[in-house]
C-alpha cells in the first residue's frame, strides 16, 4: 500500500475517534456498572430503540453464551426499553436522545463506549435483533472461542448477517416476548450472495438474501452490506468505519484468507423480519434517521404494502451451526 | 514399582493442581515445575491446595519462555527431585499443567510393568522429521539464536537469514546426532540417570542451551546416547494445527478422547469441566487395553488443517475469498455449456434430460431473465431469475449456483445473446465441458418473424459476439473440455459427438444412444444463408452450408436421424 493511502487511512481512523470522543457528550448515563466488569470479562455493545419485546430473549442468550457484561446505548426508546435495561444486574446503560443518523447510526456512541471499556477485552458489537452463530456454539461457550482466537493470535472475527424470516407474510403471526425469534422465524437463503473485496478498506462486501432478492432485485447495488465483523479484541486506537462492517485498521477486516484456505468465521442470525417492522418502517419513513436516506425501509414499506412472502420453496430451515457449515455460510476453519 | 509424573505448569494452576492430586492419591509421585513469570499469590494457592499431599514436590522456578533451555532445565531440575526422593519410580512420565490423564493410572502402570525397560519417546533424525514449522530443522542445531521468536520476530529471522548468507555453521559436538520429536515423554529411571549423571552434561547443556527449541531436541538426541531400547512415540496425545500450535480439547471431544486409547491427553481447555470430571473422577473408561493409538483422531484434525489450508473448492464465503489463480477449484463440480444445441435440435432440453439425468437449465444468462431448468423463478439456495440481480455479480452467480446444486450435474445452454461477462471465467475453469456448434444462432434468425434488414444486423452483431467467445476458447492457457464444431460440420454427423458428450456427462452409464434429438428443419436455410451474404453479410462461423433446395441435408434425416450402432 502506498505510504500516502496509509496515512489517509490514519487520518480517517483519526477522525473516527475524535468524533467518538466529542460524541460522548451526548450519553448521559442511565446504570453504570462498568466498576464491576472484570479484567478478562466479554463484553457486548448494543444500541437500541424501541426493542422493549426482543429484549428478554436478547438477554437470555448472550447470557448463556457466556457475556458478562452489557454496554447498551437506548436512543430514545418510549416503549419501557429503559426501565427494563435499567433493572438488570449486567448491564450499563446510557440514554441518548440526540440524531442516531448524526451519530452515524449509533457508531460514534460505541466506538466510544468500546474507546473508553473496551480495551483488551473482546467486545461483541450486536443490535438486539442479532444473534450470534459460531463452530460448536451448541457445546462450547463464547470464552472456549476467544481463548482459542487469543492462542492462534486472531484479533477480529466476522460473522455475516443471514436474514432469517418466516413462512407466510412476516406481520401474520405476532411475535410474543421471551419467545426465541429464529424458532418464529426460522427460514434463511443458503446461496444467493455475492461478493466483492473493498479495496479501501480491504474488507470484503457481501450483499444478498431475501432482502435482495425481494426488495432490490433490480436494484441490487443498492441491497443492504451483510458482512459483519462483531467480535474483536478492542484495543485503545480501532475504530468502527461503518456499522461493523468494517474497521480500522484494515488488518482488521482480514477476515477471510485469500490462498484457497477458510478462516474461522460464524453468523448472526438477523431476526429482522418480526411483525414489529411493519411499525418501524413507519416510523423510520417520519424520523428519517436510517442508512443511505432510508433507501432501505423504504423499500420495506413499499414491499410490505404487498404483503410479501420471502419465504420460496428452496428457503432453507434453521437447524444449526453445522448447518450453517455444510452450507458454506460459515466455516470452522481449522478449530476441531 | 512405579511411574511417577514430572508436571510443567504455567498457568490455569487450579486445572494443574486437580491433575496432580488426581495422579499423587492414585499413589504417582509427582514433581510440579512452575514458571517463574507465573505470578507468586497463585503458585502459593496452589502448594496450599495440595500441601496435604506426601509425594507431590515442587521444582525450583524457571522462568519457561517458549523455545528457549528454561524448560529443559525445569525438567531437569524436576526429574532430579523425583529420581532422588522417590526410589520406587521407575518410569517418569513429563506432562504439562494442561494434559489430563485419558485412562486410569492402573492401566498405564500395568502397560508400564509389561515394557519395563522401554523408553516412549519421539525421537527422529532431522532429515526425516516432516513436522518443523518455519523450516528450521538441521538449522536449529548448527545456527545461534539470540532473539526472541515471539518478541523480536523481525530480529530473529534476520539473524537467522544473515547466517545462512555467510554459512555460519555451529560445530555439533562429537558423538551428538541430533534427533527432534514431541517434548512429551516417558523415561525410565536408568535411562534419565545415565542422561542427567553424565560427565559430559556441563558441556553437552553449554551447547543445547544455545540450540533451538532445545525442549524438543534435549531428551529426543541424549536418549539415543543412552539407551538401545526407544519406541519412537509418545505416550501423550498431541495435535498439532498448521502454525504448530496443540489442538485444544473441549467437552465435545469426550467420545473422541475415550476412542483414542491414549493415557495422557494435551491440552485440555481449562474450563472443559465435562472432560476433567470425567477423567478426574476415577471413573472407570471402557476398558480398552489397546495400545496407544491416536489414529482415529488423526482424521479429525487432519480434516480441520486441510479445511484452512485447502478449503473447499468452488466456496466463496466471506472466510474464503481466494485470490486470481489461488481458487483450488474455481467452481465445486463439473458442468457443461452447450452453445448451440438448442436451436440445432427442436426438442434439445428434454432429450438431454432424458439421456444424462442432469439438470438442464435454458440461456442462464438471457437478456430478460434467467431461464432456469422447467421454468423456474427461483432456483437452489434462492438464486432469483432476475436478470438485473445476475449481471450485477454474473461469475457469483454462476459460482453459487454450482455451490449449491453440488452433487447434481447442471447443463446449461449459452449463446452469443448472452450475458457475455463469463465467457473468461468458463474458460479458465477446468470443470468447464463447453460444446459449441458455431452458428447455431443463425437457425434461430433464419426462424424468426423480423425483418430481413434487422436479421442482417443482429446475425452481424451475434456473429462478432460468437467469434470473440471462440477466440477466448482457443486461448493457450484454456483449461476448460472444449469442443467446437461449425454448424455446416456438425449438422453433417450429430451423432458422434453426442455420444461423447453424454458419455461424459454420466460416465458410468456407458450406453449407447438409443434415440437421436431431433434436428431442426433446415429447408430453406441455405438460400437464408445465402440472402444474408447477397446483404453483405458473411456468415462465416456457420460452416460451407450448400444452397440447394432443401438446405443441402435432406428432411429424411429430420423425420428419423440415423443412428451409429
Amino acid at each position: 500500500m502506498r505510504l500516502a493511502t496509509r496515512y489517509m487511512l490514519r487520518l480517517a481512523r483519526r477522525r473516527w475517534l475524535v468524533r467518538a470522543f466529542r460524541k460522548r457528550r451526548e450519553l448521559r448515563p442511565v446504570v453504570d456498572q462498568t466498576a464491576a466488569i472484570g479484567r478478562s470479562a466479554i463484553l457486548l455493545l448494543s444500541t437500541v430503540r424501541n426493542e422493549r419485546i426482543r429484549l428478554p430473549y436478547f438477554l437470555k442468550y448472550y447470557r448463556d453464551l457466556g457475556v458478562n457484561h452489557f454496554l447498551i446505548v437506548d436512543n430514545g426508546s418510549t416503549d419501557g426499553t429503559r426501565e427494563y435495561l435499567a433493572a438488570q444486574p449486567d448491564v450499563s446503560l446510557w440514554h441518548s436522545d440526540a440524531s442516531y443518523k448524526r451519530a452515524r447510526f449509533g457508531m460514534d456512541w460505541i466506538n466510544w463506549l468500546l474507546l473508553r471499556y473496551g480495551h483488551n477485552h473482546w467486545c461483541l458489537t450486536v443490535d438486539p435483533d442479532e444473534f450470534f452463530v459460531y463452530p460448536f456454539c451448541d457445546t462450547r461457550p463464547l470464552r472456549a472461542l476467544t481463548d482459542w482466537l487469543d492462542a492462534s493470535s486472531i484479533k477480529s472475527f466476522s460473522a455475516m448477517l443471514l436474514d432469517m424470516y418466516p413462512k407466510g407474510p412476516f406481520d401474520l403471526i405476532p411475535y410474543r416476548e421471551g419467545q426465541d425469534p429464529i424458532a418464529h422465524a426460522p427460514y434463511f437463503d443458503s446461496g444467493n450472495y455475492v461478493i466483492e473485496r473493498n479495496p479501501r478498506f480491504g474488507n470484503l462486501w457481501i450483499q444478498g438474501g431475501p432482502r435482495a432478492r425481494m426488495f432490490f432485485a433490480d436494484l441490487p447495488e443498492r441491497a443492504p452490506a451483510l458482512n459483519k465483523i462483531p467480535l474483536v479484541k478492542w484495543q485503545r486506537p480501532y475504530a468502527y468505519v461503518s456499522s461493523t462492517h468494517m474497521l480500522l485498521p484494515r488488518g482488521l477486516n482480514l477476515v477471510y484468507d485469500e490462498w484457497g484456505g477458510e478462516k474461522a468465521s460464524g453468523c448472526l442470525l438477523h431476526a429482522k423480519f418480526i411483525h414489529t417492522l411493519v411499525d418501524k418502517a413507519e416510523e423510520e419513513m417520519d424520523r428519517r434517521q436510517h442508512y443511505a436516506n432510508s433507501h432501505e425501509y423504504r423499500a420495506y414499506r413499499a414491499g410490505i404494502a404487498t404483503q410479501p412472502d420471502l419465504w420460496t420453496k428452496w428457503s432453507e430451515r434453521y437447524i444449526n451451526w453445522r448447518q450453517l457449515e455444510i452450507l458454506g455460510l460459515m466455516s470452522k476453519g481449522n478449530w476441531a | 514399582m512405579s511411574v511417577g509424573f514430572v508436571m510443567l505448569c504455567h498457568n490455569d494452576l487450579t486445572r494443574a493442581a486437580q491433575v496432580a492430586r488426581h495422579w499423587a492419591e492414585n499413589d504417582c509421585p509427582v514433581v510440579i515445575h512452575v514458571d517463574r513469570r507465573t505470578k507468586r499469590k497463585n503458585y502459593d494457592q496452589m502448594v496450599q491446595a495440595l500441601a496435604g499431599l506426601t509425594n507431590v514436590r515442587f521444582a525450583r522456578r524457571y522462568v519457561c519462555e517458549w523455545g528457549t533451555w528454561g524448560l529443559v532445565a525445569a525438567t531437569q531440575d524436576a526429574a532430579t527431585i523425583m529420581l532422588r526422593d522417590f526410589g520406587q519410580v521407575r518410569h517418569v512420565f513429563l506432562a504439562s499443567g494442561a494434559c489430563a490423564p485419558l485412562r486410569p493410572v492402573d492401566e498405564l502402570r500395568a502397560y508400564l510393568d509389561a515394557r519395563p525397560q522401554t523408553n516412549f519417546i519421539e525421537s527422529v533424525t532431522t532429515a526425516d522429521v516432516g513436522w518443523t514449522v518455519g523450516g528450521l530443522d538441521i538449522e536449529r542445531f548448527t545456527l545461534r539464536f539470540p532473539f526472541s521468536w515471539r518478541k523480536q520476530r523481525y530480529a530473529f529471522d534476520f539473524y537467522v537469514g544473515l547466517q545462512r548468507r555467510i554459512g555460519f555453521r555451529r560445530r555439533i559436538p562429537a558423538g551428538i546426532v541430533p534427533h527432534l520429536g514431541s517434548q512429551w515423554w516417558c523415561l525410565t529411571r536408568q535411562t534419565l540417570t545415565a542422561i542427567l549423571q553424565n560427565p559430559d552434561r556441563p558441556a553437552i547443556d553449554a551447547y543445547f542451551r544455545r540450540v533451538w527449541i532445545p525442549d524438543e531436541s534435549y531428551f529426543q538426541t541424549m536418549v539415543r546416547q543412552v539407551s538401545g531400547n526407544v519406541e519412537s512415540r509418545s505416550l501423550t496425545l498431541a495435535k498439532f494445527d498448521f502454525q504448530g500450535k496443540p489442538h485444544v480439547f473441549y467437552d465435545d471431544h469426550l467420545s473422541l478422547l475415550r476412542k483414542s486409547d491414549c493415557f495422557v491427553a494435551r491440552k485440555i481447555w481449562s474450563q472443559a469441566d465435562k472432560l476433567y470430571d470425567t477423567f478426574l473422577s476415577g471413573d472407570p473408561a471402557p476398558d480398552l487395553g489397546g495400545e496407544p493409538n491416536a489414529a482415529k483422531i488423526d482424521r479429525l484434525f487432519a480434516k480441520a488443517v486441510e479445511r484452512r489450508t485447502k478449503g473447499r473448492s468452488g466456496l466463496y464465503m466471506q472466510s474464503r475469498h481466494p485470490n486470481h489463480d489461488w481458487e483450488n477449484g474455481v467452481t465445486a463440480a463439473p458442468y457443461s455449456v452447450f452453445a448451440g444445441f438448442a436451436d440445432v435440435f427442436d426438442n434439445w432440453e428434454k432429450w438431454l434430460v432424458k439421456s444424462t439425468g442432469a439438470r438442464v437449465h435454458g440461456h442462464l444468462y438471457a437478456p430478460d431473465r434467467v431461464h432456469f431448468a422447467q421454468g423456474e423463478t427461483s432456483f437452489m439456495g434462492g438464486l432469483s431469475d432476475s436478470a438485473a440481480s445476475r449481471d450485477y455479480r454474473p461469475l457469483d452467480f454462476l459460482t453459487n449456483l454450482l455451490w449449491n446444486t453440488r452433487g447434481e450435474r447442471q447443463c446449461f445452454q449459452f449463446g452469443p445473446a448472452d450475458n457475455q461477462a463469463i465467457t473468461y471465467f468458463l474458460a479458465r475453469d477446468p470443470n468447464a465441458q463447453i460444446s459449441m456448434v458455431t452458428g447455431g444462432w443463425a437457425l434461430r434468425l433464419f426462424k424468426s418473424n423480423l425483418d430481413f434488414a434487422d436479421i442482417r444486423r443482429e446475425a452481424a452483431r451475434l456473429q462478432k459476439i460468437e467469434t470473440d467467445f471462440a477466440y477466448v476458447l482457443r486461448l493457450p492457457w484454456v483449461k476448460a473440455r472444449v469442443r467446437v464444431w461449425s454448424l455446416a460440420e456438425f449438422v453433417e454427423n450429430p451423432i458422434e459427438p453426442l455420444q461423447a458428450i453424454v458419455d461424459e456427462i454420466s460416465p458410468r452409464a456407458m450406453r449407447r444412444l438409443t434415440e437421436a434429438p431431433i434436428l431442426t428443419d433446415l429447408t430453406g436455410f441455405g438460400q437464408f444463408l445465402q440472402a444474408l451474404r447477397n446483404q453483405g453479410m458473411q456468415p462465416t462461423l456457420v460452416g460451407d452450408f450448400p444452397v440447394s433446395e432443401n438446405g443441402g441435408f435432406g428432411a429424411q434425416q429430420r423425420a428419423r436421424p440415423y443412428l451409429v450402432q
